[in-house]
């Protein structure tokens, strides 16, 4: 079912985009599914998770965890450190996280050259239509913001035909899961100085769970042909052959890193 | 769209210019610059090709459209490229985007200075910025990519597309 050769245009003459909606998968099987789909499938996909089943550690491809977290508490918590394939900075997801994530044919996303800031400006442009009338919204650097306030993160991944981009929307989160966070070398300029709370808001403050992702697949649907996809026709099996790069960082690891950072 | 009418026409005149200079000269000094003299992919990479030794890196335009890269994750030495495929990735704002290789062959070095400075990209993308060294397996792939002059059109079609 998702092996197919040709890209899939429907009858309004708009490209086909299979929408997947899940609840409270793991984000590092959601991760796999999506760099699957990047590197295999030839069609575009929306994923949508509503929330994450425990409060994780998501860094980007690059990310030290001696430098972006506070690695005795994650530790002696057990919170899960995983290293997405996507580039980006250091989000701490939970169940009050939704994650929405488009994967797109480059050709498919006229008008929009496949490198990181117009994917960006595009992507903001789709959200636009989600929060007009709602809020302040608008994207501020990489960053979703409502006013001065961060309640959406963004990271992606290009390739010679492809892209995702992917967000970790914070409809809610818990002040505590936040403490986690170490303040990274990189800010953005708007940031400020202000630490994590006062630089972020939750989104539940201007929309519900069930609006919010209504109206980001009819934002989609003013673009793509919009598909049902069933999450079984995605989740991995135990005969898929692609190796997934995201993973999660053992204790070692993290137990290593402690120890270079004194 | 006037201003993009008179920076194409700007380019173009100093592309004339310095039509007369040594092997490896800039074609356009006005936006992204492309080297006479080395071959280019479609994906925006870029193959020196001396000898025995193919060098290969990104382009000034492709350095550009990326942005500030922050991260490089290139292959070991010994290990092999083949044409049109991912051998690695750079990271920037906050992506990381695949770098193909124009060709095939054994990678021979590695840029080691990439992890420590990895702006060499962006401030040295035909110098200190390159990226592997490769002993071509098919030396007759070079001639399926672009040249100077086909690449800059290239450039200037694709992004007069968007």
């Amino acid at each position: 079912m998702l092996e197919m050769a040709t890209r899939q245009v429907a009858r309004a003459g708009l490209p086909l985009m299979n929408i997947v909606r899940m609840k409270g998968v793991p984000i590092l099987q959601q991760l796999e599914i999506e760099e699957r789909l990047l590197r295999t499938s030839s069609n575009n996909w929306c994923i949508i998770n509503d929330g994450t089943d425990k409060p994780s550690i998501v860094m980007g491809i690059s990310g030290k965890p001696a430098e972006l977290v506070e690695i005795r508490p994650v530790v002696e918590d057990k919170v899960p450190v995983i290293r997405r394939f996507t580039g980006g900075g250091t989000v701490v997801v939970d169940h009050g996280t939704i994650f929405v994530s488009f994967i797109c044919n480059k050709d498919d996303v006229a008008g929009v050259q496949p490198y990181p800031r117009p994917i960006m400006s595009w992507s903001s442009l789709l959200y636009s239509h989600v929060f007009q009338g709602v809020a302040d919204f608008r994207l501020r650097e990489n960053d979703y913001v409502f006013g001065l306030r961060k309640f959406g993160g963004n990271a992606q991944s290009i390739t010679k035909n492809r892209w995702i981009h992917h967000t970790s929307f914070l409809w809610d989160y818990e002040a505590r899961n936040m403490s986690y966070l170490k303040l990274p070398k990189r800010t953005p300029e708007y940031r400020l100085a202000r630490d994590h709370l006062d630089f972020i808001c939750p989104m539940k403050d201007y929309l519900s769970r069930p609006d919010f992702i209504a109206k980001t697949i009819d934002a989609a649907g003013s673009l793509f042909s919009v598909e049902s996809t069933e999450f079984e026709a995605v989740k991995p099996s135990s005969n898929m052959e692609f190796a997934p790069t995201s993973r999660l960082l053992t204790i070692k690891e993290l137990e290593a890193a402690c120890k270079t950072s004194i | 769209m006037a201003l993009r009418i008179w920076a194409s026409s700007t380019a173009n005149a100093l592309k004339l210019s310095t039509a007369t200079r040594p092997h490896f000269s800039p074609l356009s000094r006005c936006f992204s610059s492309v080297l006479d003299g080395f071959k280019y992919a479609n994906s925006h990479e870029w193959v020196k090709h001396e000898r025995s030794l193919a060098t290969i890196g990104i382009t000034d335009h492709a350095q550009d459209h990326l942005g500030e890269v922050v991260f490089v994750d290139l292959p070991e030495t010994g290990g092999s490229v083949t044409k049109a495929t991912g051998f690695g990735a750079v990271e920037s704002v906050k992506a990381t985007s695949d770098i193909n290789s124009p060709i095939s062959g054994e990678i021979v070095e590695v840029n080691s200075k990439l992890s420590e400075t990895p702006g060499l990209i962006n401030s040295s993308p035909y110098e200190d910025g390159w990226m592997i060294k490769v002993k071509p397996s098919n030396p007759s792939e070079l001639e399926s990519l672009m040249g100077a002059k086909e690449y800059t059109k290239f450039c200037e079609e694709e992004d007069a597309a968007h």
